[in-house]
């Protein structure tokens, strides 16, 4: 089951440079493990304490995946999922 | 250095007097570093002291971008009680190492200030800005 994530600039580093890598999982949480495995360091910048990190937006398809089921969101194949650090500050 | 025109300088600030005391924040996107396309975001935090992109605007500004092989060459928001340098959040949850980040402040009534910034892993480093007429 493939599902295209597509990684921001500023975790390229973990991605060998790659805009979008391919991952598999039946949910997000088990998407983000997926991507650990292959790109070692990824998910500590996504997940805090089995949480979404406050400050990183995560979109399944057209969604924020806060308004879904965040780390419990059910995927399919074929789906896109987008992360974008929020632009946030004081 | 950060060359911007007078036209999409003076945009932001009128966006951020507009908003004043509430932070305003938007984007300029571009290609090649230079910002041509100006994009005032929403503030969804409705914040004096804080601003955060809404984040289905975001995603919407960033996709478009996507498809227009833009990225977003100018961050900008305003400080409307303090000077126009990058806060300890500010600085805490840059995530555009290749963005400029443009402060403004709104504080004095008559002159603004406008500043430019990279901001890299935790590292502040001030630009000059040149205005083009």
């Amino acid at each position: 089951m493939a599902i295209e994530v597509r990684i921001p600039t500023i975790l390229r580093n973990y991605t060998d440079g790659a805009k979008a890598v391919d991952a598999e999982g039946a949910t997000l949480d088990e998407l983000i493990s997926n991507l650990e495995s292959r790109h070692p360091g990824i998910k500590d910048r996504l997940v805090d304490q089995g949480n979404l990190r406050r400050f990183v937006n995560v979109y399944l398809n057209d969604e924020d995946v806060r308004f879904l089921g965040g780390l419990g969101t059910p995927l399919s194949d074929g789906d896109t999922v987008t992360v974008l650090p929020a632009v946030a500050g004081g | 250095m950060l060359s911007i025109s007078q036209e999409l300088a003076d945009r932001i600030v009128a966006h951020a007097r507009a908003d004043h005391p509430d932070e305003a924040c938007g984007i300029i996107a571009g290609r090649g570093g230079v910002p041509e396309r100006f994009i005032p975001m929403e503030n969804a935090e409705r914040s004096p002291t804080f601003y955060r992109f809404d984040s289905m605007e975001q995603f919407r500004v960033w996709k478009e971008m996507d498809e227009r092989d833009e990225e977003p060459v100018v961050i900008y928001h305003s400080h409307t009680a303090t000077e126009a340098y990058p806060s300890r959040t500010d600085v805490s949850y840059a995530s555009e190492p290749d963005a400029h980040y443009v402060l403004v402040s709104t504080k004095d009534d008559t002159e603004v200030e406008f500043r430019s910034y990279r901001i890299l892993e935790g590292v502040i480093t001030e630009e000059e800005v040149r205005f083009i007429p």
